[in-house]
């Protein structure tokens, strides 16, 4: 199983954005690159023990978020990087977690300074990763 | 071309004696679909598929399978249909290959390798006493009794009944491998939401022998809205409102459940005038209780969560 997906069905997190979510965190963190092709449905339903059409409800969403691409006949890839959100949206998408961000740090009773420097090393660990391929 | 529905139950109604097990059901089946067949013990699933299988006459109206009448179902309507009744019964004095020849011999259609890949799936072997298996063994064996024949619709009642985590991920599995082939319907009874969630396409909710809901695990999820208002002061009384299923009480927190919540719903939510509120999102166990648990209103019915 190449992407270690791991579903929980007694979540509070409907499956299939469980799965979205697994594969945002991978092509975020670069381990599946651009052009890279994604399980078919039907072998990571298989593998998951899912119904199909949640694997492909999964894929469709990414699709449309033009996060993948389906390429007629030969399977589901990561999608060359573009702008799909308006700059609205993307604002207040990325508001959503800094607030989220903001107040589990609060909680924990982190510093600003603190909080900066993990922003920025995690920023530098996901830029160097390596450069994808097509 | 459009396949015609599996299964297409119309105004059902049973009565034993006075008392009515199923009222006015309707519930329709399209070919191809996994469907979750969901409800408190005693509410009519079983008698529901009873009927439908042809064991029990309808007092009032009507349930057709595969475009057959259920009363008058021929034998060869019946070659296509697999069911596993509750429970797992076997003869106890006959091994599992003997198992597997007396039913083959019921069948026209019979594929001894769909046979022994679920025998296998189950690590069971052809020698073993029916009698000595363990409860996973035997649903096991049961399951592979019912696939052999290859049926076009399987109905299942309550299959993962007493099974272990491993026997129960097995039985997915199988049902998910039968869904491979094109139109293959698989209708069946469980109270495990877990493995509803992983396979089925829809659900059908039955409660006091009504259909309560019908639609797909996502919407029947979406439909269902739990919040959470915070107040400086204690909290007012809830309010009686459309679709409140239940409503909870802190010392500074009102926690309120509506099916169908409608932006009149969230209008009056406000209302109340609370510091915050806060929509949480539900597990599909969590919707299931509040809508047919014991404080659950019941004044609202399916109509309202069709669709989709």
């Amino acid at each position: 199983m190449p992407l270690g997906f791991s579903i929980s069905p007694a979540s509070e997190v409907p499956i299939f954005r469980q799965i979205m979510h697994q594969v945002q965190r991978a092509v975020a963190s670069g381990y599946l690159k651009v052009g890279e092709q994604l399980p078919a449905v039907r072998s990571l339903a298989e593998t998951l023990v899912l119904n199909p059409n949640t694997v492909a409800r999964a894929y469709q969403e990414l699709i449309r978020e033009g996060l993948l691409e389906s390429r007629a006949g030969r399977g589901v890839f990561v999608a060359e990087r573009r702008q799909v959100f308006s700059e609205a949206e993307q604002a207040r998408r990325l508001r959503h977690l800094a607030e989220q961000l903001c107040q589990e740090a609060a909680l924990l009773g982190t510093r600003w300074g603190e909080l900066r420097t993990l922003l920025e090393t995690t920023w530098k660990q996901l830029q160097s990763q390596p450069e994808s391929h097509p | 071309m459009s396949t015609p529905p599996a299964i297409e139950i119309e105004h059902l109604t049973k009565f034993y004696g006075t008392r009515e097990i199923v009222r006015d059901l309707s519930l329709t089946v399209p070919t191809g679909s996994i469907y979750g067949f969901l409800g408190r013990n005693g509410m009519g699933k079983t008698t529901t598929i009873r009927i439908l299988l042809g064991f029990e006459e309808p007092t009032r109206g009507r349930a057709r399978i595969l475009g057959e009448d259920s009363s008058r179902l021929s034998p060869a309507t019946r070659a296509r249909i697999g069911y596993l009744p509750e429970g797992h019964h076997v003869y106890g004095w006959m091994t599992v290959r003997e198992c597997g020849q007396f039913q083959a011999s019921f069948f026209p259609k019979w594929n001894q390798d769909v046979f022994e890949a679920v025998i296998t799936h189950f690590r069971l072997e052809p020698k073993m006493k029916a009698g000595h298996l363990s409860r996973g063994q035997r649903a096991g064996l049961c399951l592979a009794l019912t696939l052999a024949p290859e049926p076009e619709l399987l109905v299942l009642d309550d299959p993962a009944l007493g099974l272990d985590p491993v026997a129960r991920r097995s039985l997915l599995q199988s049902m998910l491998y039968v869904t491979r082939q094109p139109n293959r319907t698989i209708l069946f009874s469980s109270h495990l939401l877990s493995d509803v969630e992983r396979v089925a396409d829809r659900i059908a909710v039955l409660d006091g022998g009504v259909i309560r809901a019908d639609c797909t695990v996502e919407t029947f999820r979406q439909r269902l809205r739990h919040y959470v208002l915070k107040f400086r002061e204690t909290p007012p009384a809830p309010p009686s409102l459309p679709g409140l299923l239940e409503s909870f009480r802190t010392d500074h927190e009102l926690m309120m459940t509506f099916a169908n919540a409608t932006p009149d719903v969230e209008a009056r939510i406000a209302e109340l005038r609370p510091e915050s509120v806060e929509p949480v999102e539900m597990t599909l166990e969590d919707a299931f209780v509040s809508y047919v648990g014991e404080r659950g209103e019941k004044t609202f019915f399916t109509h309202q969560l069709n669709g989709k």
